[in-house]
């Protein structure tokens, strides 16, 4: 023993140790982690929400709408009440252009004095037709100008409008009216006209009551604006206002069109996504949060206290939903100048509790019984500590669902209210109210309807598939 | 049995009684009241008609009238359609409303079990997205949009065709309930599809399934024998509250469609205060959901054998 260790060369060449020799070295390579980092339950629930496509794209759908509502306004101003009467019912486009013109009344044509006496003597002929039916001057909005030859034997002239080709005598459309000067072969139309092409015609009338044969004429007026309006609106300078007179301007700009009354869609859709946002998110969180507590004291306390809160909230649940939704909403009342926005609110809260409050007392129920509660109290744990600490955030997950799923519920009610005219006070914009209003209009002006009822499908929707990813990604069965 | 239906109907009886007392409280919390619609009435006939309907009393009593005509089935008279009782607004309005629940019901329930089976049949393939992508549109778009569709879908086709295959709007043959009916029940047919394909799914997984198959029953035979029959059960479940939402949810198919439902008249009463019509319809609907609901679970235990509604539900 003693001859090996003389011979180690190492040792005998330095026998002396310092104490640095006995130093742990310095960790140069990482083992092999086999764990993976710690995640907190709900950073483990993001992580898989994070996984599924179509929640995130209804995530960021939910933040635009949002943003659409609540950020839009603070750095565009909108009108919501303001009427641009030149603009009613107009489909969303870019700027319009259009013409200003004068809206002094046109004088007319007439048959010359010695003319006129000859045709008046003349014999009437029922089957002659009005000849040379013309368009004076370039028809706009703001009038339409017709003129015609003179007919022999007629005493006057009736003129009609139509929005379709005239199929036969009986059906020449709208009567304008009859001409009442003698002599006159003109007529001035400036009755409400759109941009749409109209069927004018013309019958001329004998002193006996007999009717002519009708000639039409096609004409669709350019949209023009009249120069005091222009003025009013500043869409001109009132400097040189008579130098703009036949030239073009830019009209208002709106950009998802107007609705029936002239006020701007997209201004509309901004704020009535604020009322709808806000009765379709704070109702719901809400009456969740009501539900907590009344669940969570519910399926706590339990026994005999449990059985009459629960038999209360059964009572609630068993209320026909919507005509106690209308009652409410009528009982409660809106005075002059409210929005009728709380006491919607109001009764949703009062009619939605009790779902959210059987679904959170029978996880109670569950929780109660489960062992890390127990070995909770069994440590000392107090009734404040396992509620915080155990039951709230086991609840949690369940209700957060029960949430996302309740939004749309709420959406639809405010939209239904709102459409049946029970909903907010007008000029409050809502998208139900919206609905209801393009309604009426539907047939002829589409984006009335259209663009309400689509914010009202997206953000349902978003909710609803955010709902589908936040069920999947809280269901531990599906971890892996 | 008989203990468990005869505790549900007692409930039951209590429940219309809150629902009742809930309503007459709302109602009469409603600043004005259904005279009040009558232009420059003069006071003593004002007086008259108050002492006719009972309005002059102090609203205890009111209360208390009401419930003692309730027990005898006396809804009363209308105040604002003259000379209606209120048991005949229901006796000629609840059938129309009633028909158009039950075709809407079945449409419903058909479509989703059939729709609900192929998504699962054909599970992340193309029938199973394009099914549940129609199914999440049909529960993001709101009904009256559906309901406009639909009449103007009505209107397009006739026009296509030359003549009038389906009234657009109005009431009286089958033809008129088509298409409310379906929209009616869209949205449940939408929610019926969601269920039946999660039930399907967690059937064909089931132990039986694979017994069957390893005992070589045909396809086709395991598909409607084992798993149909048993992936069915929840949907029954649902059927209860989903009657409940189609009956009473019908206002906006109503309105569009000109029905002369029993909805429209509420609406209408609760907008006039016609006291007497919204307490008949109110108490009539909330007896018709308690009895519905209870009719479900009995059924239930009928279809499924291992579920003693008795016994278990007590």
């Amino acid at each position: 023993m003693n001859q090996t260790l003389e011979t180690n060369p190492t040792l005998t060449s330095n026998p002396q140790m310092t104490p640095a020799d006995f130093e742990p070295l310095v960790k140069t390579r990482q083992a092999d982690l086999i764990v993976r980092p710690s995640l907190s339950f709900w950073q483990d629930t993001w992580q898989r929400l994070k996984r599924n496509r179509r929640a995130i794209y209804s995530l960021y759908l939910i933040i635009g709408l949002l943003s659409f509502s609540y950020l839009l306004p603070l750095f565009v101003s909108f009108d919501i009440a303001e009427q641009d009467l030149t603009q009613i019912s107009q489909p969303p486009g870019l700027g319009r252009q259009s013409l200003v013109v004068d809206t002094k009344p046109w004088a007319g044509r007439f048959v010359e004095e010695g003319e006129r006496r000859q045709l008046q003597t003349a014999p009437f002929d029922s089957r002659a037709k009005v000849a040379g039916l013309e368009v004076v001057g370039e028809a706009n909005t703001e009038s339409v100008r017709l003129s015609w030859q003179p007919l022999a034997g007629a005493i006057g002239y009736r003129v009609y409008r139509h929005l379709l080709v005239p199929s036969g005598p009986a059906d020449l459309g709208l009567p304008l009216g009859q001409t009442d000067q003698p002599g006159q072969i003109s007529f001035e139309d400036r009755l409400k006209l759109q941009n749409i092409s109209y069927y004018y015609s013309v019958q001329a009338v004998s002193y006996d009551g007999q009717l002519s044969d009708y000639s039409t004429v096609e004409v669709k007026p350019r949209h023009a604006i009249s120069l005091r309006a222009a003025l009013s609106r500043g869409l001109v300078d009132a400097n040189d206002a008579e130098a703009m007179l036949g030239q073009e301007v830019e009209l208002k700009r709106h950009l998802m069109g107007t609705d029936y009354l002239g006020r701007d869609l997209m201004a509309r859709l901004v704020y009535g996504g604020q009322t709808s946002l806000f009765i379709g998110i704070v109702a719901p969180l809400l009456f969740v949060a009501i539900g907590i507590l009344y669940g969570g004291v519910s399926g706590y306390l339990g026994g005999r206290i449990d059985e009459v809160m629960m038999r209360f909230a059964d009572f609630v649940i068993a209320l026909p939903f919507l005509l106690f939704m209308i009652l409410f909403r009528v009982a409660m009342g809106i005075g002059p100048g409210e929005s009728g926005v709380t006491p919607m609110l109001i009764a949703m809260v009062l009619l939605g509790w009790p779902t959210a409050a059987k679904l959170v007392r029978g996880q109670v129920l569950q929780l109660r019984e489960q062992p890390f509660v127990e070995a909770a109290q069994l440590m000392g744990a107090n009734t404040h500590y396992l509620i915080w600490r155990h039951m709230l955030p086991n609840v949690m997950g369940v209700v957060l669902v029960s949430l996302t799923f309740s939004i749309p519920s709420a959406i639809f009610t405010e939209a239904f209210l709102s459409f049946i005219g029970m909903g907010v006070a007008p000029p409050t914009p809502s998208w139900g109210a919206m609905c209801n209003d393009g309604v009426k209009s539907f047939m002829s002006h589409p984006h009335e309807l259209l663009f309400p009822a689509l914010f009202i499908s997206l953000t349902v929707l978003a909710f609803n598939l955010l709902g589908d990813g936040l069920r999947d990604a809280l269901d531990a069965k599906m971890k892996g | 049995m008989t203990q468990f239906i005869l505790k549900r109907l007692l409930s039951g009886v209590i429940t219309i009684w809150f629902i009742a007392t809930a309503t007459f409280i709302g109602m009469h919390s409603v600043p004005g009241d259904p005279l009040a619609n009558e232009k420059a009435v003069a006071p003593e006939i004002r007086r008259n008609l108050e002492a006719r309907y009972g309005l002059d009393k102090p609203v205890w009593q009111q209360y208390g009238i009401f419930l003692g005509n309730m027990l005898r089935g006396d809804f009363g008279i209308s105040f604002t359609q003259k000379n209606r009782y209120v048991n005949d607004i229901i006796r000629e309005h609840f059938p129309v409303s009633a028909v158009l629940g039950v075709l809407a019901l079945i449409i419903a329930t058909v479509g989703g079990v059939i729709w609900g089976a192929l998504t699962a049949v054909y599970r992340d393939r193309w029938p199973d997205s394009v099914i549940m992508f129609l199914v999440v549109i049909a529960v993001s778009v709101p009904s009256f949009v559906f309901a406009m569709l639909g009449q103007l879908g009505i209107l397009a086709m006739n026009e296509w065709l030359g003549f009038s295959l389906l009234p657009v709007a109005g009431w009286g043959s089958f033809g008129h309930m088509l298409v409310p009916a379906l929209v009616l029940g869209l949205g449940t047919m939408a929610y019926l599809t969601r269920l039946m394909r999660s039930s399907m799914l967690e059937v064909t997984s089931a132990d039986y399934i694979r017994t069957a198959k390893a005992k070589g029953v045909p396809p086709l035979r395991i598909f409607y024998k084992h798993q149909l029959r048993n992936a069915i059960l929840p949907v029954i479940t649902v059927l209860g509250p989903s009657i409940a939402a189609i009956t009473t949810g019908g206002f906006v198919v109503e309105l569009v469609f000109a029905i002369p439902g029993l909805g429209r008249f509420f609406v209408q009463a609760v907008q006039q205060l016609d006291y007497t019509v919204i307490m008949g319809t109110t108490v009539f609907y909330g007896a018709f959901l308690v009895i519905m609901v209870l009719l479900v679970d009995i059924l239930y235990g009928f279809i499924d054998p291992r579920i003693r509604v008795g016994k278990v539900r007590g």
